[in-house]
């Protein structure tokens, strides 16, 4: 089989498991749907680790031409092709597999959903539109994956389309994603203007250099470098899908959606599609500093900031979602700093436990009924063996215990950014140092409150139905319940998933962020951004940096939040609630997510729909179809009207009518012939 | 006159016609009223006996004769197919209407041909008498046709006000044609043609015949600012002649000026090209403006046929052998289409109840759905809404005065169009939006069901495979104009 074949069966496997099940699902049934839609994620999984497995052995080409041209206007050609890479052979292994895990797994937790086939429809389906988006080798393609694993996206958000606050939720991420991608259109707009006239890549790389020093208008009189704008045009874009501040607000509501879609959408691929876009970006971006600042700020913004606002949270999922955004603000924070295998690397060890850790919500979601408030939880460990134990090492890796995965990138993010020279490098170090100490706090509150202590909903009131997380299927366990462990389908995903967890970053540190792999297809400008390199120089092996972290500050703050935790949660329970009376404004702020939500509100929905009032009323009502419209219909109305009176029934009058013709006719005629 | 000269051979179908004519009117006076059944036979016959003559004396080239007055070619042969045709969709449209209303006699049959005969005349003429013998032959039938429903004040006053304003018109005419005739001295098209090119006449007294000539000729397609009769006659007269009046001698008339601007007078384009465009705007202004005002479906219809007037002159005025093949495509589907509008009339009309306004149409889905179905596909069609053949015709038109840079008249052309849609839409809601008024059960014959089916059907057909009749149209321009 030759490589175009082959990535064409890649990508349009799950593709054809996505049309048979969703049109033709309710013929073939549920397992049929389930199994064929499986069998095409696993084709698709199995042949990514073969392409994973020729890069990393060295034996594969970069593969980069088009497959399909799609049409060619004015000169442009939009073509469907694909480049294949190592970046894009990492990120393929990383969507199918978790993607694979998440399809078995649904199998347990949509088990009674009159929705099943859809669900597995919708999940393929965004399985191809991230594998297209990962593979193009250009422009208008990268943007066809990007608005299509949004509309999936929007879809399974709204998945249980009967709640209201599920709508709210996937408009709100529809919207709020339109802001981002407005952004990124027109960065790709700049691109096809001034990069001689392609949107392929590589034509794209090739005419940068020459571009370093050209300045454009936008605001007459305001010379702006042509690569900074672009590039922050771009990032724009990847605000949006991968959730930066201040366009993270979509986030936290997408988890309205199933858990499955949480994990592998909201937390393992879409989300990073942002961080990838800009690695994959990274010769535009090496040549703007101004670029890279943007970028970290937004980064340590978002990985300081969302990870305070998951301290406060009650619904488990919440807490994995804050988790989530603060993580993406790390990768974020790594690109800023020209680390971008580092970011790359963490979000495959992300993609690994994070996945896990979402997984491992739904299923005690699942042994709760439904119940997501975790002051009703409590004691799960003897309850739910598998799923405890996968979570804690979830938690584990998140928090960057050494030796695991999500050590290895995490702390090598922060010694990157360490490392850096960009003026926005010192906040952005306090900012992931301080987070260290806030991931570890929440990440084990969580743990404690869930699988720990007292065995709550035994005491539990009635009272809990109530604000955001109030949804119409969610009865929860009663006082005489038990909770039970989930089915093997969905504990083999979460013991599939654990194995990367713990495993992945000892080994694949060395040849992902320090050796050749990503060689030639990611550019760093060493000279100008040299973290990497003088990370390069103080790395000695991965078993080496696993014991130096011991005594390393990130290792002693994630211990120190893990023991807060545990002395809050476990030990003395009242002094939580303490801080709460004693620091209620703050308490205030985070508990409405800095009032960001508000803002937004107040200035952008009601702005904007105060602004389309006025167009309504003046523009539609007024001008259109008032003058426009009816104006026209009223002109045509009165003239019709008067024509009719015109026609009297009378024969005199029509034929002097008749008459004034000829003579019409005739004086303009001959005073022509008079003139001439 | 040499006798062994005459050839007569190129105008046999009219003279089968001619005795065919006298045979029915003969039978007239020895049947029994009960046996009127046999006109109609006898009617069908005679037009399908022309169209295999018509076939069957078809030559490659154009043939002369009775001296150079008449002329059989492509053009003629395709459109008096065209027309054998579309009076024998009228007669069986007309059938059970005409009987129930005590018209089914020969009178009725006669004058129908004989209209028919004057028609032929006009299309084949290559002389300015035999032209206007023709156009005589044709409107006194019509005359006649109209009033023969003598007791029907409407009817009287259609026929009467149409009586007058033809006459008046057809003095334009022969003022026209006699001006024509003092400057170059002939009546003969071809010399006619010739003199013009040649310089030899005088240039102010041609102009002066040629307002008076294109005056006339507006009258008979029933353009604006000639176009009053047209509504009055519609709405007046019984729905089976409204037919007959607005569908092939729509044909024949469009040969007829083609024949006096194009093959007589093209030196002139300059002149009459202006002048047509002025008509041409105005009617399609005028007719799509004032048919919404309609709450009489005839009486809208009267005004969309001005309007298609106009649209036909658009291809005419363009001045070129396209232009032409697409005003002749234009004329033959718009006959199609009003075949369709007015048998869909008949059809809902019984003895005693007249179908003719809009409120009539009200709820036709829910009486008869194929029925509501053929009326939608028309009115689509004549709104041009494509794959119907409505679209491809006014498409041909505008697409021909684009290619001669008129693009304001083709602004204009769409923007009426678009206007039009507007009542044409509103039969089409009327027919399947509104409660039915009248849910009488609508009762047709067998053979008027089978054809009018046929007959819509075509229109979504030729909509989407125009080629072929496109591909006549213009085999049929180039044949008959390369001899001038």
């Amino acid at each position: 089989m030759d490589m175009k074949s082959l990535y064409l069966l890649i990508a349009l496997s799950p593709l054809v498991g996505s049309i048979i099940a969703g049109l033709f699902g309710w013929a073939i049934g549920r397992r049929a749907s389930h199994v064929v839609t499986i069998l095409g994620v696993a084709v698709s999984a199995a042949l990514s680790f073969k392409v994973l497995y020729a890069f990393l052995s060295g034996q594969a080409e970069v593969f980069n031409a088009p497959v399909y041209t799609w049409l060619t206007v004015g000169g442009y050609e939009f073509s469907v092709g694909f480049l294949v890479d190592s970046l894009t052979a990492m990120m393929l292994v990383v969507v199918t597999f978790v993607s694979l895990m998440v399809h078995i797994y649904t199998i347990g937790y949509m088990q009674e959903d009159p929705g099943y086939q859809r669900f597995f429809s919708y999940i393929s389906l965004f399985t191809f539109s991230m594998l297209m988006l990962v593979m193009s080798n250009n422009f208008i393609q990268l943007f066809f994956g990007w608005e299509a694993v949004g509309l999936v996206s929007y879809l399974l958000i709204g998945f249980w389309f009967k709640r209201p606050t599920a709508i709210y939720a996937n408009l709100k991420a529809f919207l709020v994603n339109r802001v981002g991608d407005f952004g990124f259109l027109l960065g790709i707009g700049l691109v096809l203007a001034y990069f001689g006239g392609s949107l392929n890549y590589s034509d794209v790389f090739a005419a940068a250099p020459a571009l370093a020093s050209k300045t454009i208008q936008i605001i007459p009189g305001c010379d702006w470098s042509l690569l900074t704008v672009t590039c922050i045009l771009l990032f724009i874009g990847a605000m949006g899908k991968s959730a930066q501040f201040p366009l993270h607000v979509w986030l936290p509501d997408s988890m309205e959606g199933p858990t499955p879609i949480s994990a592998l959408i909201h937390a393992a691929t879409m989300v990073t599609a942002g961080i990838f876009m800009v690695s994959r970006m990274s010769p535009l971006f090496e040549m703007s500093d101004t670029a890279l600042n943007v970028v970290l700020v937004a980064g340590s913004i978002t990985a300081l900031f969302m990870g305070f606002l998951g301290i406060v949270q009650n619904d488990i999922k919440r807490v994995v979602a804050y988790s989530t955004l603060s993580q993406l603000g790390y990768m974020t924070v790594a690109l800023g700093a020209s680390a971008y295998p580092v970011a790359m690397f963490h979000v495959m060890t992300h993609a690994f436990f994070k996945a896990l850790l979402f997984l491992g919500a739904g299923s005690v979601i699942m042994g709760m009924h439904h119940d997501q408030d975790m002051r009703n939880m409590g004691g799960l460990r003897k309850y739910m063996p598998i799923t405890w134990l996968t979570s804690l090492l979830g938690s584990l890796a998140l928090i960057g215990t050494p030796f695991f995965s999500g050590f290895y990138s995490k702390d090598s993010i922060i010694e990157a950014v360490q490392l850096s020279h960009l003026p926005a490098a010192g906040f952005a170090y306090f900012a992931v140092i301080a987070g260290v100490f806030v991931t570890a706090f929440y990440s084990f509150r969580m743990y404690f409150l869930v699988f720990h202590g007292k065995e709550r909903w035994m005491e539990k009131k009635d009272d809990h139905h109530h604000g955001h997380d109030d949804h119409d299927h969610h009865h929860g366990l009663g006082p005489n319940d038990k909770p039970h462990e989930s089915p093997w389908v969905v504990t083999l995903p979460l013991v599939l998933l654990a194995i990367p967890s713990v495993l992945v970053g000892f080994f694949a540190i060395e040849p992902l962020v320090y050796g050749s792999f990503f060689k030639g297809v990611i550019a760093i400008h060493s000279e100008a951004h040299p973290a990497l390199e003088e990370l390069a120089h103080e790395f000695h092996g991965a078993s080496a940096m696993g014991m130096h972290a011991f005594t390393s500050l990130p290792f002693l703050l994630a211990l120190a939040g893990v023991v807060t935790a545990w002395f809050f949660y476990m030990k003395a329970p009242q002094i939580p609630a303490a801080i709460k009376q004693k620091f209620s404004f703050i308490n205030q702020v985070l508990e409405n997510k800095y009032y960001l939500d508000e803002l937004y509100y107040a200035v952008f929905a009601k702005g904007s729909r105060a602004l389309g009032t006025f167009f309504w009323k003046v523009g539609d009502m007024l001008l259109i179809d008032g003058l426009v419209v009816n104006g026209a219909a009223k002109l045509v109305g009165t003239f019709s009207k008067l024509v009719r009176k015109l026609q009297t029934g009378f024969i005199y009058s029509y034929a002097m009518t008749m008459i004034i013709g000829v003579l019409a006719l005739m004086t303009l005629w001959f005073s022509q012939i008079i003139l001439r | 006159m040499n006798w062994a000269d005459l050839n007569l051979m190129p105008a046999l179908p009219e003279l089968f016609m001619s005795v065919a004519i006298l045979v029915i009117l003969m039978l007239d006076a020895f049947i029994s009223d009960a046996k009127r059944g046999l006109h109609y036979g006898l009617a069908l016959l005679t037009l399908a006996g022309c169209a295999v003559l018509q076939v069957q004396t078809y030559s490659a080239v154009p043939v002369h004769t009775f001296s150079g007055m008449f002329v059989s070619d492509a053009l003629s042969s395709l459109v008096k197919l065209a027309m054998y045709g579309s009076t024998a969709m009228v007669l069986v449209y007309s059938r059970q209407y005409i009987a129930d209303r005590g018209l089914l006699r020969g009178e009725f049959f006669s004058l129908a041909l004989f209209a028919l005969l004057g028609m032929n005349i006009m299309v084949s003429a290559s002389h300015f008498l035999s032209l206007y013998m023709g156009l005589e032959l044709l409107s006194l039938s019509l005359y006649s046709l109209i009033a023969l429903q003598r007791d029907e004040v409407k009817a009287t006053e259609a026929a009467m006000k149409y009586f007058v304003l033809g006459a008046l018109a057809s003095g334009l005419l022969l003022y026209g044609i006699s001006m024509i005739y003092g400057a170059t001295g002939t009546l003969d098209l071809a010399l006619v043609a010739k003199a013009i090119k040649l310089h030899t006449a005088n240039d102010m007294l041609l102009v002066f015949g040629l307002v008076f000539i294109v005056a006339g000729l507006c009258f008979k397609l029933g353009t604006v600012p000639f176009h009053m009769w047209v509504p009055d006659v519609y709405q007046g007269s019984a729905t089976a002649v409204t037919l007959m009046v607005g569908a092939a001698p729509k044909l024949a008339a469009f040969v007829f000026v083609l024949r006096i601007l194009v093959q007589g007078m093209e030196a002139m384009v300059a002149d009459w090209q202006a002048m047509l465009a002025l008509v041409a705007v105005l009617s399609m202004a005028i007719g799509n403006i004032t048919a919404i005002a309609q709450t009489n479906i005839k009486r809208m219809l009267a005004y969309s046929t001005i309007s298609h007037m106009g649209f036909l002159l658009l291809g005419l005025l363009a001045g070129t052998p396209d232009g032409y093949a697409a005003a002749l495509f234009y004329s033959l589907i718009y006959v199609l289409m009003s075949m369709v509008s007015f048998g869909i009339l008949l059809g809902l009309s019984r003895a005693g109840f007249e179908c003719e306004t809009l409120d009539d149409l009200k709820g036709l889905n829910s009486r008869n759905s194929w029925y509501a179905l053929l009326m939608l596909l028309t009115m689509f069609s004549m709104a041009g809404v494509p794959p119907l053949a409505g679209f491809y015709a006014k498409f041909a038109v505008i697409k021909a005065i684009v290619d001669i840079h008129l693009y304001w008249l083709a602004i204009i052309a769409v923007m009426m169009s678009l206007i039009g849609a507007f009542y044409y839409l509103r039969v089409v809601k009327n027919i399947y939006f509104d409660e039915a008024q009248d849910t009488s059960a609508i009762v047709m014959r067998a053979d008027m069901k089978l054809v009018l089916s046929i007959n819509a059907v075509a229109l979504l057909v030729l909509g989407m495979l125009p080629e072929r009749v496109i591909e006549l149209c213009i085999q049929a321009m180039k044949q008959s104009l390369t001899v001038i």
